[in-house]
This record gives C-alpha cells, sequence and structure tokens, in this order.
C-alpha cells in the first residue's frame, strides 16, 4: 500500500533527457508550465501533447510509470473537469435539475484537466530523469544569486536532500509501528472520518518521536564530520552548462514561439 | 492446541521486477508449552516468518491455523484467533505513544473490549510479569524512563492481551548485558509459570541454547534444521556453518576439550553442566 506512493521518484537512465543540467531542466519545467497557459484553441493543445509525448519518447520513461504518477491526483482532475463543466455558463447542451451542461463548459473542462496532466507529466519528468541529489545541486545553484538577499540558498538545498532522502526511512517506519499496533488490536481502515483519525494517534505520536530522534541523531553525525553549512564548501561534480543545454533551451523556445504566434493568428480572426 | 504453518511460502512485491521470494514452503507445527528459539542470518526470512504467527502478513500460498482456526479467513473466528498470538517487534519501545505507562499497557485489552476492571488487573499483572512497581511506574510518562525500562513497558503491553503464545523478535537489541540479562529473566519466568508458549528470535545463539527447549535454524527463506538445541548442537555443526550461525561459545569450548583428548559431552547448554562434565572427565583420568 505504502509502496505506491512515487512522490519524487528517480527512474535511472542515460537518455539525453537524463544527461540535462539539472538548471537547464528545472528553468525549462518552469517555462513549459508557464506556456501551457498560452494555449488556448485545440491546435495549440495539439502541439504541446505533440511535444509532451516526443520529451518521453525521449526520456524513456515506460508509459504505466507516467500513469502511476496521476494516480494520486485523480480525483483532483475528475473534480476539475466537473466543476468547469458545471458551472461554466453557454450554450445549453443537456440540462437536468440544478445540472447544466454547456458547451463552453466542456470545452473549458476538457482542457483545464488537460493543463493539470500536463503539469503533473512534466514535472514528474523532471523528477524521473533527474536524481535527488542532482535536483537539489541544481536548485542550489539557482537560488546562489539571491543569496544576497538573505536567502539561505544551501540550507533550503540541504533540507531538501534531507527530506527526500528520508521519505523512504520514514515510510518504513511507518509500516512497521502500523504492525505493531494492529498486533495489540489497533484498527486503522474501519469507522468513520472522526473514528478513523483518532485511531491514528497511536500511529503519529510514535512516528513524530521517532522523526525528532532521527534528526538529532543526524544532526549531532553531521556536526561531527564538521559541517558548518554552505560557506567555502566545494563539490566533487561542478555542475556545467553544455551545448546540449543551449540546445534544449532553443527547442523550447520555439515551442513557446509557436504558441504565442498561434494564439496572435487566433485573436486576429476571431 | 498448536500454531500450524501448512507450506507457507511468501513473496514480497510479488509481480514487479522487485520481487523477492521471502520464504518457500515452510511446514511447522508450534506446540502449546514449547520455548521455541528461532535463528538465522541476517535476510533469512525469520521476520517474514514471525509475521505470518499471527496473521500481520498474509502468506502468497499455504495456510496458518492458530488452535485449528484458520487466521487468513474473513470471519470472527479468524479474529479471536489472531489475539491468541501476541508479538513484541523489534525495539518495542518505539510503539509507545500514551501519556502515561499505565494507559499504554492498558491500550490492547481495550482494543479488546474489556471491562475497566478486568483492564485494571491484567495491566497490573503484566507490570508484575516485566518487574515494574506498580506504584512507582504507573503514572509516569513511558517516554522518560530508561531505555530498559521502555522496552518493558512495551513487552508488557503485549503481555497484558493474555496471548496463548508470546512471539518475540530479537527482545534484547540494543541493551546492555544487564538489561538484556533482565529481559531474558523474566521471559523465562514468564514461561515458567504460566501455561504459555514462548517462541523468540535472536542473533546470540547462546541465549536460545540456554533458554529454548526447541531450535529452529532458518536458512535462505527455508528450514534447515529442527529439533533441540543439544542434538543440533552435537550433531550438526557443519549445517549450521553453513547457514552462517555460530555455535554457542559454550559448545566451541567443549569441542576444543574432545580435540584435545578429553572427552566431555559435547551437547551440553548450560555453564553447570559443562562444568561436571569436565570435573567427571578430569576425575576419571
Amino acid at each position: 500500500m505504502l509502496a505506491d506512493i512515487m512522490l519524487g521518484q528517480y527512474f535511472p537512465g542515460s537518455s539525453i533527457i537524463h544527461q540535462l543540467d539539472p538548471r537547464t531542466k528545472i528553468i525549462s519545467t518552469i517555462l513549459f508550465i508557464s506556456s501551457v497557459f498560452l494555449a488556448e484553441s485545440y491546435e495549440a493543445y495539439a502541439v504541446v501533447s505533440g511535444f509532451i509525448a516526443i520529451i518521453l519518447a525521449l526520456a524513456g520513461i515506460p508509459l504505466i510509470m507516467i500513469l502511476r504518477s496521476l494516480k494520486p491526483l485523480w480525483f483532483i482532475i475528475i473534480l476539475t473537469l466537473f466543476i468547469h463543466i458545471f458551472t461554466t455558463p453557454g450554450t445549453v447542451l443537456y440540462s437536468m435539475g440544478i445540472f447544466t451542461v454547456t458547451q463552453e463548459g466542456l470545452r473549458q473542462g476538457i482542457m483545464m484537466s488537460l493543463r493539470l496532466i500536463f503539469l503533473i507529466i512534466v514535472s514528474s519528468v523532471l523528477t524521473f530523469t533527474t536524481s535527488p541529489v542532482t535536483l537539489t545541486d541544481g536548485l542550489e545553484r539557482l537560488l546562489r544569486p539571491f543569496k544576497k538577499l538573505g536567502l539561505p540558498a544551501h540550507e533550503l538545498a540541504m533540507m531538501m536532500t534531507i527530506a527526500l532522502r528520508f521519505i523512504p526511512t520514514l515510510l518504513e517506519e511507518t509500516d512497521r509501528i502500523m504492525k505493531a499496533q494492529m498486533a495489540r488490536g489497533a484498527d486503522f481502515t474501519s469507522g468513520n472520518i472522526v473514528r478513523r483519525a483518532r485511531n491514528m494517534i497511536p500511529l503519529l505520536i510514535p512516528l513524530f518521536i521517532s522523526a525528532f530522534r532521527r534528526a538529532d541523531e543526524l544532526a549531532i553525525a553531521m556536526e561531527a564530520r564538521c559541517y558548518r553549512g554552505g560557506d567555502y564548501r566545494t563539490r566533487m561534480k561542478e555542475l556545467k552548462i553544455k551545448a546540449k543545454d543551449w540546445i534544449a533551451y532553443g527547442i523550447l523556445l520555439l515551442l513557446i514561439g509557436t504558441l504565442v504566434a498561434v494564439r496572435f493568428i487566433e485573436n486576429k480572426t476571431f | 492446541m498448536s500454531i500450524i504453518l501448512k507450506d507457507i511460502s511468501y513473496i514480497y512485491m510479488a509481480k514487479t521486477p522487485y520481487e523477492k521470494i521471502a520464504i518457500k514452503n515452510i511446514n511447522i507445527e508450534i506446540k502449546q508449552g514449547e520455548f521455541v528459539g528461532i535463528i538465522g542470518h541476517t535476510g533469512s526470512g525469520k521476520s517474514t516468518l514471525l509475521q505470518h504467527l499471527n496473521g500481520l502478513l498474509k502468506p502468497t500460498m499455504g495456510q496458518v491455523t492458530v488452535e485449528g482456526q484458520d487466521i487468513n479467513s474473513k470471519d470472527e473466528a479468524a479474529l479471536h484467533g489472531k489475539q491468541r498470538v501476541g508479538m513484541v517487534f523489534q525495539y518495542p519501545e518505539h510503539q509507545l505513544f500514551e501519556e502515561t505507562v499505565y494507559e499504554d499497557i492498558a491500550f490492547g485489552p481495550r482494543n479488546m473490549g474489556m471491562e475497566e476492571a478486568e483492564v485494571e488487573r491484567r495491566v497490573k499483572k503484566a507490570m508484575e510479569f516485566v518487574g515494574l512497581e506498580h506504584e512507582q511506574f504507573a503514572n509516569r510518562s513511558p517516554l522518560q524512563l530508561s531505555g530498559g525500562q521502555m522496552r518493558r513497558v512495551a513487552i508488557a503491553g503485549v503481555i497484558a492481551l493474555e496471548p496463548a503464545y508470546l512471539i518475540l523478535d530479537e527482545p534484547s537489541a540494543g541493551l546492555d548485558p544487564r538489561g538484556r540479562d533482565e529481559i531474558f529473566g523474566q521471559i523465562i519466568k514468564l514461561y515458567e509459570n504460566t501455561d504459555i508458549t514462548v517462541v523468540l528470535v535472536s542473533h546470540n545463539m547462546e541465549d536460545i541454547a540456554r533458554m529454548a527447549n526447541r531450535l529452529i535454524v532458518m536458512n535462505d527463506g527455508q528450514i534447515s534444521l529442527d529439533g533441540s538445541p543439544a542434538d543440533i548442537f552435537r550433531d550438526c555443526q557443519s549445517q549450521l556453518k553453513k547457514a552462517g550461525v555460530d555455535v554457542p561459545p559454550l559448545t566451541l569450548l567443549m569441542n576444543k576439550f574432545n580435540q584435545r583428548g578429553l572427552t566431555v559431552d559435547e551437547s551440553v547448554v548450560s555453564m553447570d553442566a559443562a562444568i561436571d562434565s569436565v570435573l567427571t572427565a578430569v576425575r576419571r583420568r
């Protein structure tokens, strides 16, 4: 059950997408996510879908992994779809009681849910193709200019690395405590929502205690090895922007250009 | 009256690339009144096997019955069967959560729907068994006790369920020698004074040799040896080595005596018996 969680999972590989600099991938992801909001016509959606398909093919990630990463958010996607279908005013297609389906609503709903799906897929590709350590390295470098403004870039990146590192450990711990309490007759699966929340107490308290204990032990272990934050720290693998990163940026700009052009043409014809 | 495991196999993460067979074709019967020691190196399937004894893991294949009742069926009787088996996990003190020692030990009996008077009786009895003074400890926070005391509270929480079978996974891990002796002393006392059946997993062959009257050696997901500790130490030393398990230091010492030409009994498991055996052998010369 707990093994189903795909959060921040890295899918090792050596594809061209894997080889890109993490900074390139982070910036591209952000740019791409914003550019999705430029798309408002079926043509533009076709362009975006095509682009995503090519990226997925290049990265060599099995389709089943992508579908699994969408799984936890199915509910939100469906909800978005229905809210838009039922609440957008326009030409009525079908009506039953308080529910009216409009042509505009249908269109809006499909597009909004597609946008959500695009967002999830693209950010999954980022975490699938970039190992957590590289990802936080990239993030640290990107945040470095803000250090002058007092942003603790290194510390933030370190916190993220540690958090990612301990997800599997804590899942294992949860499983163990759950079993121990179940052996004492605890019930985590039945009853209404209030009751279920109350029944979680025997699980959550030991989990918190052990998380704090681990944090404490880790802090001591780091200090014992003279860890003192990011100042004067050098690294074994320096990040370098290479030719392929520039090519990636070029392709992305091309996509954004196309989307802007499509939108411009549309607005003119209306 | 017994726990019977019939053709048990368990596969972790079945049908994925990470598939791993943890145990295969296990057939054992744990009879009432036995003190069973289970030993095996890391990854030999001990913990997986233990979790089948009270239904925490459902076997991929095979059937587990407690006193004739299949505990993985869906009816009320299966639940009753599971409640006959008490399970103490590794580092059980990590599961403590209540504000007082009393409340934490009472958690299990209350979940079973006991009357408050019965809960109190059981908590008092369980605390007595693990050697915690009721007056002194009942109202203290379990999180402020020493490591050894916390572990005893956790074990008391399982004993309070009054199981017919008590399963302990490495109950002495991480304790100093004194804490270890205390825990084992209380387990032995419990075993001798009640008709409880104990299943104990340990890395420490010496402890198992001293306490258990039946020894099961696990290797590679299967049972490689099953018998009385004395017999196994005397006859099966090569198999023990193959399973990656050490013979207890006492047996090693007796081995050495024999190799040097002093004929002593190699199957002794207690210090006193060893001394006797050596003395007789020396006098005979």
